[in-house]
Parts: C-alpha cells; sequence; structure tokens
C-alpha cells in the first residue's frame, strides 16, 4: 500500500498539533516517525487512524482520497494500529483476542469457528516468525509476546500499513532485535510500516526513510544513510545537542544507602525483592539496569518508604529510618518517582502547589496552619526560571504540561533542596532528547555536590550515560555489578535477560564488537 | 503514547519560523483574559442550566392543566395565549414569593410605615430562611468533593447534630444568649461531626466506601432520632407523639431584622463559607485534603497522611450538616421533630454539584434553591399550580447540571477537545 498525508493540519483549541504535514509512505517501506514528545506524532498518526478529523489536507491510499470518521474505516482501509498501550483482554486466548471483533461462526447456531480462526494464526506467526501460543491465555504472556499478539491481530485483519506506536518503551534489547526481525519480515512480504519512536539507534537500524516532526510541522525527511545521530537529535530539538552526559570521574565517600538482606512482597503478596544487597556511597551513582518488573519498583517503594519490608534492613547514612514517606524524605531522601501522573504530581493543583507538594507544612511556606501563598509563589516562579520550566504562568494546572514539562517540575522540587541521597526510578521515561539531557546534567550535578545517586532505569543508555556502578537487577537481586568502563550494551542486556555473569561476559566478549554508541 | 500532547507554548529558542503560533496575545493580558474567561465558564452552564429548566418547567405548567387540549381542539391560537399567559402568571407569583413584588415595595417605602416595609421584606426575608440550611449542607457536601469523599450523610448528619443542638437548647436553662446559642450551635456541630467520623474512620481503617456507608447511616440516624424523641426527658412532656422540649429563646438564633424570620443563622452560613473556603485553599491541612482528593497516591507519595484526611474530612463534613440543623432548631421549629428535614441533606448534593464544589458558588446556588422552595407557597395560592413544580424544577437544574455536555450541545458551545470533564469524586467502581 502506498500512503500519503498531503497537508494535514489539526488543530486543539490555543494550539496547533500538526501543521501542514505531507509525507509517503511507499510499499514495503518502514518509514520512522521521529521527534520530541509533544511534536504531534501521536496526533498524526490517529488522525491516519480516523481517532482525529483533520481541519486541512487529505489521506491518499494508492492515490485515492480517503476520509476515516473512526478506526473502523481505517481498518477497513487495511491500516492496522498496535498502540503502545495494548489493547488486549487479559483473560481471554490468543486465538480469542485476535478474533474478537472478527469473529468467524460456524454452523446454524453461529458458533465461534475458534480452529479456523487458530489455523490462521498459526499460518500468519509462521510466517512472519511472529512465535506464539494460540492458546495462551493473554495475562500469562510477557510484553514482549503481548506486542506480538498485536501485531498478528493486524495481519489478521490484512493490514497493509501497519502503524507502531512506540513498540521498544517495553521490551529489553533482545526483544527490540526480535520486534526488527518481524519488521524487516513484514516489510519483505510488502506490508508498509509506520514507526513511531524518539529513540535515534532505533531509527537508524531499522527505518528507510526518516520524517522528523518539530513543533506540529515536518523538519525534514531523510534516510539512515545520510542521517547520524546527531544530525536527527538537533533536527528534533531544533539545536545541537550535547548526547554524551559530561561528568568526571567518581570521587565516592562514605557508604549513605545501605541495603541488606532486603525481602519486599509486590501487590499480589509475591515475593518480589529477594534478599537484596546495595550500597550507595556519597558522590556516586549507582544505576540499577533490569528489565521491568523485576522487582525495581519494589526496591525504590520500600527505600522511599513507600512500602514495608518483609525483612532486612535499609540504613540512610548509618541510621535505620523509621519507614514512613515523610520520615524518609526528613531524613534527607529525594525521590523522583517512577510514574510522575500517578506519584509524582497531583493533575488538578497548579505548577506552585506541585513545586511545594511535600514541604508544604514547614517553614518558610507555611506560617502555623496557614500557608504562604505569597512565599510559595516566590519560590515557584524561581524554580521555573531555574529549571527551565516551560508554564504560562506557576498557576497553570501541570495536567496541561507537557510530559518533560512535567517531569521537570518534579525534579525541581526534589533537587532544589540539600538532600544525602536522590533515588530516581526512570527519570526519562517518555522524555524528549531536550529534557533528558537536562535532566541528565541535573543528576550529575547532584553527585557532584555530594549526594549518593540512586538511579533505576530500563533504558539502557541511560544506565551506561549515568553510572558510575551499573546494578543488574533480575528476579529481585543485584546480579552483577558492573564497572561502567568494561560494560556493553551486550553484556549488560544479556545480565538483564538472566544469563549468569560469567556466562555473560563470554558470550559478550565473543560477540562481534558493536557500535558502542551510548557507552559514553 | 500516553502523556504526548499537543504542544502547549512555543519554546524560547523556537525560530519564529518553525514555531506553530498559538495565541499571540502578549502575557498578562492573556493571564486576565483566562481569568475571566474561566469565570464566564464557570457560570455558564449553571445558568443556562437554570433557563433551561424553566423553559421545560413552563411545558410541565401548561401540559398539566387539562383543559388546555380541549381549547386547543377548537381555538389553538387563544388556547396557547392563555397558556403563555398561565405560564406568565405561575412564574410571576413564583418570582414574587421568591424576592417580593416590586409594587409592594414602592408602596411600603412611600407609605413610611416601618410594618409595611417589613412585610415588603418578607419574601426575600423567607429566601433567606429557606436557603441557610441549604449553605451548610452545600458546604458539608463540597468539603467531601474536594477531599475526594461522596458524603451521602449529610441528611442523617443533619438529624443527629440537630438533636445535640436541641437538647443543649432546653437542658441548660439560665445562660445570657451570647453564652447558650454559641454552645448549642457547638454541639450541633460535634453531633454531626460525630455522625460523619463513623464513616470517615471505617474508611480510613477497612476501606469501607464512605457512600455506601453513608447512606445506611441516614437511616440509622433516623430511627436513633425517632427514639431520641420519645426518650423521657428528651420528648416534650405531655406529647405522645415524637417532638422534643422546646429550646430556651436564649438558644435562638436572633433574627436580623425584628418581625422577620430571616435570623443570624445565616450571617454563621456565610462566615461558614469564607471558613471552608479559607481552609481549603489558604490551610495546610486543606492543602493535604485537596492533595488526597485530586490524587490520592502522590499525597501518600508527598508523606501526607491518607487516612487523617478522610477522617477529618469527613468530620468537617459532618459538622457543617450538624450546623445545618441548627440553622433549623434553633432558627425556624425551636424543637426537634422528626419532620425538620425536607431533604436538605440531598439537597445539598445537589448544590456542590451545581457550584462545583466551590464555596462562593455555594452561596448563590443555595440562594437559588432557597428562592425556589419560598416562592412555591405563594404561587401556588396565587395560581393553583402544585408548589411540587418547584421540585420538577429543582430536579432539572439538577439534570442539566449533572449533564454538562448536554447543556453544551443545546446550545452549541464549543468545549477544548483537550479537556476531560469534571471529575467530582472518585470512588465509583473502584
Amino acid at each position: 500500500m502506498r500512503l500519503e498525508l498531503r497537508g494535514i493540519t489539526k488543530r486543539f483549541p490555543g494550539v496547533i498539533a500538526n501543521q501542514n504535514v505531507s509525507l509517503v509512505v511507499e510499499p514495503g517501506e518502514i518509514h520512522a516517525l521521529l521527534g520530541e514528545n509533544g511534536a504531534g506524532k501521536t496526533t498524526l498518526v490517529n488522525v491516519l487512524y480516523g481517532l482525529y478529523q483533520p481541519e486541512e489536507g487529505e489521506i491518499r491510499i494508492d492515490d485515492q482520497p480517503v476520509t476515516f470518521h473512526d478506526p473502523g474505516d481505517a481498518i477497513a482501509a487495511h491500516i492496522g494500529m498496535v498502540h503502545q498501550h495494548f489493547m488486549l483482554v487479559p483473560v481471554f486466548t490468543v486465538t480469542e483476542n485476535v478474533m474478537l471483533g472478527v469473529e468467524s461462526v460456524r454452523g446454524p447456531l453461529g458458533l465461534l469457528d475458534r480452529p479456523a480462526a487458530r489455523r490462521r494464526i498459526i499460518e500468519i506467526s509462521e510466517r512472519h516468525n511472529l512465535r506464539v501460543d494460540p492458546d495462551a491465555v493473554v495475562e500469562d504472556l510477557p510484553v514482549g509476546v503481548r506486542q506480538r499478539v498485536e501485531i498478528i491481530k493486524t495481519l489478521y485483519r490484512q493490514s497493509d500499513l501497519l502503524v507502531l506506536d512506540e513498540p521498544t518503551a517495553v521490551l529489553t534489547p533482545q526483544e527490540d532485535e526480535e520486534l526488527f526481525e518481524i519488521m524487516r519480515s513484514l516489510q519483505a512480504s510488502g506490508t508498509s510500516i509506520v514507526f513511531i519512536t524518539h529513540k535515534l539507534n532505533e531509527v537508524l537500524a531499522i527505518a528507510d526513510r526518516i520524517t522528523v516532526l518539530r513543533r506540529g510541522r515536518v523538519v525534514g525527511t531523510t534516510t539512515p544513510a545520510e542521517a547520524t545521530r546527531e544530525s536527527l537529535a538537533s533536527m528534533m530539538v531544533g539545536r545541537s545537542v550535547d548526547l554524551i552526559v559530561d561528568k568526571t570521574p567518581a570521587k565516592p565517600g562514605g557508604p549513605v544507602l545501605e541495603v541488606a538482606g532486603l525481602v519486599v512482597r509486590d501487590d499480589r503478596g509475591h515475593v518480589a525483592v529477594n534478599g537484596l544487597d546495595l550500597t550507595v556511597h556519597a558522590g556516586e551513582i549507582v544505576a540499577v539496569a533490569g528489565v521491568q518488573g523485576n522487582g525495581q519498583t519494589e526496591l525504590v517503594e520500600a527505600i522511599t518508604g513507600l512500602r514495608h519490608p518483609v525483612s532486612g534492613t535499609i540504613t540512610i547514612d548509618g541510621t535505620a529510618v523509621h519507614l514512613a514517606p515523610r520520615n524518609v524524605f526528613e531524613a534527607g531522601v529525594a525521590h523522583v518517582p517512577e510514574d510522575r501522573l500517578e506519584d509524582g504530581c497531583v493533575p488538578g493543583f497548579s505548577v506552585a502547589d506541585n513545586l511545594v507538594l511535600n514541604t508544604y507544612y514547614r517553614p518558610p511556606f507555611s506560617k502555623g496552619i496557614r500557608l504562604d501563598l505569597g512565599a510559595i509563589e516566590r519560590s515557584a516562579t524561581e524554580l521555573v526560571a531555574n529549571f527551565d520550566i516551560r508554564t504560562p504562568s506557576v498557576f497553570n494546572d501541570i495536567g496541561n504540561l507537557s510530559g518533560g514539562n512535567q517531569q521537570k517540575v518534579i525534579v525541581a522540587r526534589e533537587f532544589s533542596r540539600p538532600v544525602r541521597l536522590l533515588v530516581a526510578a526512570q527519570p526519562t521515561r517518555g522524555l524528549d532528547v531536550g529534557s533528558i539531557e537536562y535532566i541528565h546534567r541535573r543528576i550529575v550535578l547532584k553527585r557532584d555536590e555530594g549526594a549518593a545517586v540512586l538511579i533505576v532505569s530500563t533504558e539502557l543508555d541511560e544506565v551506561l550515560a549515568l553510572a558510575d556502578r551499573i546494578a543488574v537487577m533480575y528476579q529481585g537481586r543485584i546480579v552483577d555489578i558492573v564497572d561502567p568502563e568494561r560494560a556493553t550494551p551486550e553484556l549488560i542486556g544479556l545480565l538483564m535477560g538472566g544469563s549468569a555473569p560469567s556466562v555473560a561476559e563470554a558470550a559478550a566478549a565473543a560477540a562481534p564488537a558493536a557500535d558502542g554508541e551510548g557507552a559514553g | 503514547m500516553t502523556g504526548e500532547r499537543p504542544p502547549e507554548q512555543p519554546a524560547t529558542e523556537a525560530t519564529p519560523a518553525n514555531a506553530p503560533a498559538p495565541a499571540e496575545t502578549p502575557r498578562p493580558t492573556r493571564r486576565v483574559m483566562a481569568m475571566l474567561g474561566g469565570a464566564a465558564r464557570g457560570l455558564l452552564v449553571p445558568v443556562l442550566a437554570v433557563l433551561s429548566a424553566f423553559v421545560i418547567g413552563a411545558f410541565v405548567i401548561v401540559l398539566s392543566d387539562l383543559t388546555f387540549f380541549e381549547r386547543l381542539g377548537q381555538d389553538p391560537g387563544a388556547a396557547l395565549g392563555t397558556a403563555l399567559g398561565g405560564v406568565g402568571t405561575a412564574y410571576g407569583a413564583l418570582l414574587r414569593g421568591a424576592l417580593g413584588d416590586p409594587t409592594a415595595y414602592v408602596d411600603a417605602i412611600a407609605s413610611g410605615d416601618v410594618e409595611q416595609v417589613k412585610a415588603a421584606f418578607v419574601p426575600i426575608s423567607e429566601t433567606i430562611l429557606a436557603a441557610t440550611p441549604l449553605i451548610f449542607t452545600g458546604l458539608a457536601v463540597a468539603l467531601g468533593f474536594q477531599c475526594g469523599l461522596f458524603n451521602i450523610g449529610a441528611e442523617g448528619q443533619l438529624f443527629v447534630g440537630a438533636t445535640a443542638a436541641t437538647f443543649v437548647g432546653f437542658a441548660v436553662t439560665g445562660m445570657p444568649w451570647f453564652v447558650h446559642l454559641p454552645l448549642a450551635i457547638i454541639a450541633g456541630f460535634i453531633g454531626g461531626a460525630a455522625w460523619g467520623f463513623i464513616p470517615g474512620i471505617l474508611k480510613a481503617r477497612t476501606g469501607a466506601h464512605e457512600v455506601i456507608v453513608t447512606i445506611m447511616l441516614n437511616y440509622t440516624a433516623y430511627n436513633l432520632v425517632g427514639f431520641i424523641l420519645k426518650f423521657p426527658g428528651y420528648q416534650r412532656e405531655g406529647r405522645s407523639d415524637p417532638i422534643s422540649k422546646v429550646t430556651e429563646a436564649s438558644a435562638w438564633y436572633p433574627p436580623l431584622i425584628e418581625g422577620l424570620r430571616a435570623n443570624w443563622g445565616f450571617v454563621l452560613a456565610l462566615l461558614a463559607a469564607f471558613a471552608v473556603s479559607w481552609f481549603l485553599f489558604r490551610s495546610t491541612k486543606g492543602f493535604e485534603l485537596r492533595a488526597v482528593g485530586f490524587n490520592a497516591p502522590a499525597a501518600r507519595y508527598a508523606g501526607m497522611s491518607i487516612a487523617a484526611s478522610t477522617v477529618l474530612a469527613m468530620m468537617l463534613s459532618g459538622g457543617l450538616a450538624g450546623l445545618a440543623g441548627t440553622s433549623v432548631v434553633l432558627g425556624i421549629t425551636h424543637s426537634m421533630t422528626s419532620g425538620i428535614s425536607p431533604g436538605f441533606g440531598f439537597d445539598g448534593i445537589a448544590i456542590a454539584l451545581m457550584a462545583r464544589s466551590r464555596p462562593r458558588g455555594i452561596i448563590f446556588a443555595a440562594l437559588l434553591f432557597g428562592a425556589l422552595r419560598a416562592g412555591s407557597t405563594p404561587m401556588e395560592s396565587a395560581t393553583g399550580i402544585p408548589g411540587d413544580l418547584v421540585v420538577v424544577l429543582q430536579a432539572l437544574v439538577i439534570m442539566f447540571v449533572a449533564a454538562p455536555a448536554l447543556v453544551r450541545g443545546i446550545y452549541r458551545i464549543r468545549v477544548p477537545e483537550t479537556t476531560g470533564t469534571e471529575v467530582f469524586s472518585k470512588g465509583w467502581g473502584s
């Protein structure tokens, strides 16, 4: 299928999300849509998928203009979309999920024809190496496999053009590679793919053509052969970007955070952190690398007092803190939580209120039981300037800011006071290159001021860029501590996937030296 | 992609050529405009809701006249004319009953007779009187909303508060009014707060949903109060029906103007609105309460206690409902019966919704409902249209306010695609 978008303009009140966007996706092409958060990528594909109606412009398929009133029209035109958040029914099997909405029936009673659907699924999965058990229940499947189910769903509906919205956000590096294999296989069979991402390496690895969006407009179209990471980054951001975090070697002091024999259960009562030991010294950044769901969330929640450990000790500066969020905070711990909208800020509150979310009860922000709104506003105005938070005013609802600016509000709040220990979980998840660069610099600055820093990240690039020591977490334990000097993405990836350290090192050493990007 | 939103504002480094141009007005102007626009938008839906309710109410008036259809067959023009005239008369009577008769004002002032002037002001006084308990219950429900709690139990809290205030009103004797009245008011507040404490602590400790618990506690309160009203020492001597002793005059809210029924309970209600506003938006506890209401996990992360905020909000909410009870028993009936509230606690829910949980808005919404109530009897006696029409009007107002999308649809108000719907209370279906 040849897809053409001509002059698409989509306005929201006060903003133009897409302005005169044109692009062409040739049959069998992998077309990357690259841009910062808020650049209008999602709006554009939502227009393409019939979720939004553009004010101007047209969509042409094989040179015929088409109009999509809803996703049903887009599906009928053989466009398939894999959303970042999967649209699957957890208690249904793979087959049931795939046939949902296009059920084939048999017999006079109109019974579901599962065997026929199952046969087609097996056929599709074999053709494109989409390994999946059609009888497995979706809730038992790992994230990477669920994504394959989503892809099968679109192929089952005979999509000739596939839109993948940030597909790698939830995958391990090894799973990324498997996904790319699948994409190449689809491409070989003539399927066009629109691939949304803000990760530069991926674009260069897989795309045939790259369209970069910035502030709702197309800033350029290029190919991996012509582009470099640096050129793409500066196209996205509109200025040159420092992709390598500038930092001097760490000068570690005494231990600040000491965790010993920690056992924590998750919400379902399963042991998530299983006898973990970890020490973080003043003036060093320890990054915990791991695939999501290996106990990192529970580890951070235990350290910050949000979850009671089953056993083990956590001490800060040698003293055991009674673990409640306020005690931990008063012991000098700053926490950038993993889920910023869920835990980190209060949408509906202003930027100023969010900046005092955990200090509102202390002077200078309160006088007795009275809030000092003047002091809160002055401090907020200063932080907004210092941390480059882009908001029309400090009184604006934080819920209306972009993800990057929300994260900057949280970073400003947590970084603007003297802290002994900084715990930051996924500090740059979903952020654009400019914001990532900025937040990384602030983290290094905090380290240089003598704070102990614990970073938890599933982004390998981030771990490699920031860490003075890399602690790889797998199934609730730290399986290895790696010096970033000798860490490669392959080694960390293997450790994250559960290979024993000795095996992983041997395998990584045997692998051909990779491009080494990101190992700054 | 979850968090991705359309770009909000141009970045500072953006070259003008590349940046899409959102609003171009300079910033200070933009802020003022935004504030004004916000206020106007906030008022638009309630005002249109009231208007729509009256339009539909007019149809109800016309259609409830059974002779209308008969006459419509004979002489459509005349029938429609009388129908419209009837609507005009009814609404006119309603308005006069709620706000007074302009000619009566003019005549009274011209005559210079104090009694006549007072008589002219009776409708306004009745409106204020009817609005007083509604302000309290509106505030009670709104305070709960701000903490993410849906207090359906204001009615029960009102009854318990009124019972306690009445007890202090008749049991304490020989006190000057400036001691006795505050004591009785405080008793009313504590009674309501105690009744609000129960769902609060149950929610905080066990997670029991406050909607279920408060509904059930309403029934418990009715029956508990019924029991107390028959209790020797509480029940009025020589009576076999459930009615309390008469409270001492020293515990009554003094009238605002001698001879009119509107009393200082209204002033207390205005002060309560101010106090609630200050508490919610200017105090540390109010900050906690609202943070818990908007996003409990973030409040917990910030070191606030969700349990403490829940209990505090329910107690304050109950206390305000208790004050509504005092405004009836110390301001109107001067004794306690099981019939002191025609549903003030439930009207409070509608008022809080209509005012979007803002104390200032609650005053206006309560005055509107009070005016409808005060105007219903004069309308009925003047036109024969049942006072129940007012209940229909209230229900329609509530319906339109609860469905802002409907009002926006009818009047074709454009709403920003990015704004979500207002969430008053979380917890349904959780």
